[in-house]
């Protein structure tokens, strides 16, 4: 199909100049004309620049000749020190972060954290199951979380660089990368604004542009496992940030970035398991029962994703912080004819902190964050009966009443989620953590419906169904680069029932480690 | 009289003008009064403070009792950086787990590293601990500048405001004699103090003392006394039971006579050592602004001699 759509263009170029052909001839004298100008322009420039030259040539023989004079005319401070106490700081020490350049010319820091769990879980279906987190724990015995490298700079005056390339292995044993984020940042515009452009985090929340040695616990909460996806809500795009002049810090957020591709989950992410993805789904029906629609790129300006967030702190006290956000999703999804279906996601967030006015490491504190998040979903009209010979056939919904393939109708689905969770830093190096998750949503009339798939009666959506879990865990802290974790789920998911799983995380930090945000 | 909604729309108009135009004055003729100086921590604050000669505004970012190694990035700052015209720093690395982001976010492109608002204290002096040979993190968090809690000493206190002075004086053309006059009578009082300080501190010349962190060296190095060594077996470590049993015996065949903690230490595994190793526990203000008699530079380094003397007065 894209191979016809060039040569529908190209053919369309091409006849295109045949009418041009009369013109031909005084275009030919303007080209002409103009490269004569240039041509003119040139040897002026390249005049101007000689007796430029000369210039500069006789002031620095004028200077050569001309006595030294007394720099110092400004006095100079009484100062104890001497030229020779001074430190020498172009030395590159292996305390140094690794990095390429020495300490006074830092072209790029390297960091590199490994992140691992070892566990296990009365649950048969861990990945994309109990855990949807792509990073979360994926099997009985060993999973690697990530091996992720990190590269950060300025890059020149007007831009900041990163780069986060993660490396892991799926329960298959199978070696992947990802490239979390990668993006340029503008550090000198105006009005205090900002851009980022790249492949990029969407600012969506609290929990989703964060990476997983950030994390107060081993796993993604549900909320953003289920509505932003198993990696986060992360595209290639870019987004503008505004500092307003307020009495207090608010920022505003404006996001766009492409609708379609594995990590855009509720919008336009194919199937999963497809494309080598290795991150499992938790059914092998598709979503919402429907095959996704996802064969076309970016056609109008609304098959892009839409992102504003605004988030706004203050000190309650000396010792305590409050941060408020709100964040949406806007864009088109992958459960209707082209274009025509659409997700909105709608995110508040709330963190809450306390500091002790005599923390030690930052010890002890408490952190109080929670999430809520809503989604409605519209999915298209289906025709089950895609070979079109009225009969079900293999991979073909049923509808049991009528013995025939299922048509689905058009609607709008519900659902929403929360997690909060609470940290105390009660010693230094020491967190205990509780968090709670919890999954919930209207009824879909696709659900309410006498369907079966492959013989076996389909009931509701296991990707919507209702579920909570709370989570326990204690964190030790060595030094602030390594990290110890134990934690312990409960999961209550709906028509499922009950699982039990143990996680022990174990994490290190070489290198560059970027510092601590809010 | 004409009230026709259009007029009065109008003069509200011109009077809105007005107002916003008063009120721009205003505002530009008080940015122009003073710098507003932001100070990553509480003792470069008061430096600024002794040499701002009442011309500059001075926040500090840390609290004078909270270890400044691990701030909380309240999302505050990045405004309060956001209108810096000053921004300075201990330069030694020790605000590198908190500042940076805040920094990135405040949009104020003067104070990024490098920056032509951003002043670096320790421009100049020369540091203690400058690690020599091969270091790596299995030895703790070893700063490669030097440790950087130099402005414990006066006499590098007195350096490092010259290196403010200059900022000042660089940024606020208009006000720069005022700078350097107050640099001037800062460091005169100084040099009064200093004898002073080091008379009362001379009898105790050599006694052994022990602190919890790396943080009183450049005060015990100025005034003769012995620091033995440190409770955490490295920096940023925590110690364990097993290196605070090794440590009691040593410390007591030395004869450590005193162990120094800062504010935000928990005090229970110090005194415990204390204790059982003969020595005293004091806990003192690692940063001025703690104690309503230590607010300023002068009187918190008063107050740092005086306790370390009384403390070291009794058997």
């Amino acid at each position: 199909m894209k191979s016809k759509t060039m040569l529908g263009v190209s053919s369309a170029l091409c006849l295109g100049t045949l009418p041009l052909a009369a013109q031909e001839a005084t275009d030919l004298e303007q080209l002409k004309k103009q490269l004569q100008d240039m041509q003119n322009k040139f040897e002026q420039t390249v005049r101007d620049q000689r007796e430029q030259i000369e210039a500069l040539e006789q002031q620095i023989e004028g200077l050569k000749q001309a006595p030294v004079p007394a720099t110092n005319n400004a006095p100079v401070s009484a100062t104890p020190a001497a030229v020779a106490d001074t430190v020498d700081d172009s030395r590159w020490k292996l305390t140094d972060p690794i990095r390429i350049g020495d300490r006074r010319n830092a072209y790029m820091d390297i960091g590199l954290v490994g992140s691992f769990v070892a566990g296990g879980s009365t649950a048969d279906d861990i990945a994309g199951g109990t855990q949807l987190g792509g990073h979360d724990p994926n099997q009985n015995g060993f999973t690697v979380q990530g091996i992720e490298a990190n590269f950060t700079g300025a890059v020149d005056p007007y831009f900041r660089g990163t780069a986060n390339l993660l490396f892991a292995i799926d329960g298959e044993g199978e070696t992947f990368t990802e490239v979390e984020e990668a993006w340029l940042e503008t550090v000198s515009l105006p009005w205090n604004l900002k851009v980022r452009a790249g492949q990029l985090f969407t600012e969506f929340g609290r929990h989703n542009p964060t990476h997983v040695h950030s994390w107060d616990f081993v796993d993604t909460p549900l909320v953003n496992g289920r509505f932003l996806g198993a990696d986060g809500l992360r595209n290639p795009g870019g987004f503008v940030s505004w500092l307003a002049p307020t009495p207090f810090y608010s920022e505003l957020f404006l996001g766009i970035q492409n609708s379609h591709g594995v990590t855009a989950a509720s919008f336009r992410a194919p199937e999963e398991g497809e494309e080598g993805h290795h991150h499992g789904g938790g059914s092998e029906v598709p979503f919402a029962y429907r095959h996704p629609d996802n064969d076309r790129g970016l056609n109008t300006v609304s098959d892009l994703l839409f992102t504003p967030r605004y988030v706004l702190s203050f000190d309650l006290t000396d010792t305590q912080t409050l941060l408020l956000g709100g964040s949406a999703a806007f864009g088109p999804n992958n459960v209707g004819a082209a274009g025509d279906t659409r997700t909105e996601i709608y995110g508040a967030d709330l963190t809450w902190k306390w500091t002790s006015p005599k923390q030690t490491g930052g010890f002890p504190f408490v952190k109080w964050q929670s999430e809520v998040m809503w989604r409605n979903t519209d999915v298209g009209a289906f025709d089950w009966d895609e070979d079109g010979d009225g009969l079900v056939g293999d991979e073909e919904i049923a509808d049991l009443d009528t013995g025939l393939p299922a048509l689905m109708a058009a609607e709008t689905l519900h659902d929403f989620g929360f997690y909060t969770q609470i940290v105390y830093g009660f010693r230094p190096g020491w967190t205990f953590g509780v968090r709670y998750d919890w999954l919930d949503r209207d009824d879909g009339a696709y659900e309410m419906r006498n369907l079966a798939f492959e013989g076996e009666a389909l009931g509701r959506d296991p990707l919507r169904n209702a579920r909570w879990r709370v989570s326990p865990a204690l964190t030790w802290y060595p030094t602030e680069f390594s990290k110890l974790r134990l934690q312990y789920n409960h999961d209550d998911r709906r028509d499922i029932g009950v699982d039990h799983s143990v996680w022990l995380q174990f994490e290190f930090i070489l290198g560059a480690h970027a510092a601590h945000k809010f | 009289m004409n009230f026709h909604p259009l007029n009065r729309g109008r003069r509200l108009l011109r009077a809105g003008a007005a107002a916003a135009l008063a009120l721009g004055l205003f505002t530009a003729a008080v940015a122009r009064a003073e710098l507003n100086v932001v100070a990553t921590m509480p003792d470069l604050g008061a430096l600024a403070e002794a040499v701002g000669a009442g011309k500059v505004k001075v926040t500090s970012l840390a609290r004078p009792t909270e270890d400044a190694h691990f701030v909380t990035a309240k999302p505050s700052f990045i405004r309060v950086l956001n209108r810096a015209d000053v921004l300075i720093e201990g330069g030694a690395e020790l605000e590198v787990g908190w500042l940076p982001p805040l920094v990135e976010g405040a949009r104020n492109r003067e104070i990024i590293p490098g920056g032509s608002r951003r002043v670096d204290a320790s421009k100049g002096l020369q540091l203690l601990d400058v690690p020599t040979g091969p270091v790596d993190r299995s030895q703790g968090h070893v700063h490669a500048a030097g440790n950087a809690h130099y402005l414990l000493d006066p006499v590098r206190a007195g350096e490092s405001a010259g290196n403010i002075t200059e900022a000042f004086a660089r940024l606020d053309p208009a006000n720069a004699a005022a700078y350097r006059a107050a640099l001037e009578s800062f460091r005169a009082e100084l040099a009064k103090k200093l004898p002073a300080w080091e008379a009362r501190l001379k009898p105790f010349a050599g006694a052994k003392v022990v602190t919890y962190h790396k943080s009183f060296d450049y005060l015990l190095d100025r005034f003769g006394l012995e620091f033995v060594g440190t409770i955490e077996p490295k920096p940023g470590v925590e110690p364990s039971p097993t290196h605070i049993n090794a440590l009691v015996p040593q410390l007591r065949e030395q004869g450590v006579r005193l162990i120094l903690i800062e504010e935000h230490r928990p005090t229970k595994t110090p005194q415990y050592v204390a204790e059982k190793a003969g020595a005293k526990l004091i806990v003192l203000p690692h940063f001025p602004g703690s104690h309503r008699a230590s607010e300023t530079y002068l009187e918190w380094m008063d107050h740092l001699v005086i306790e370390l003397a009384d403390a070291l007065k009794q058997p």
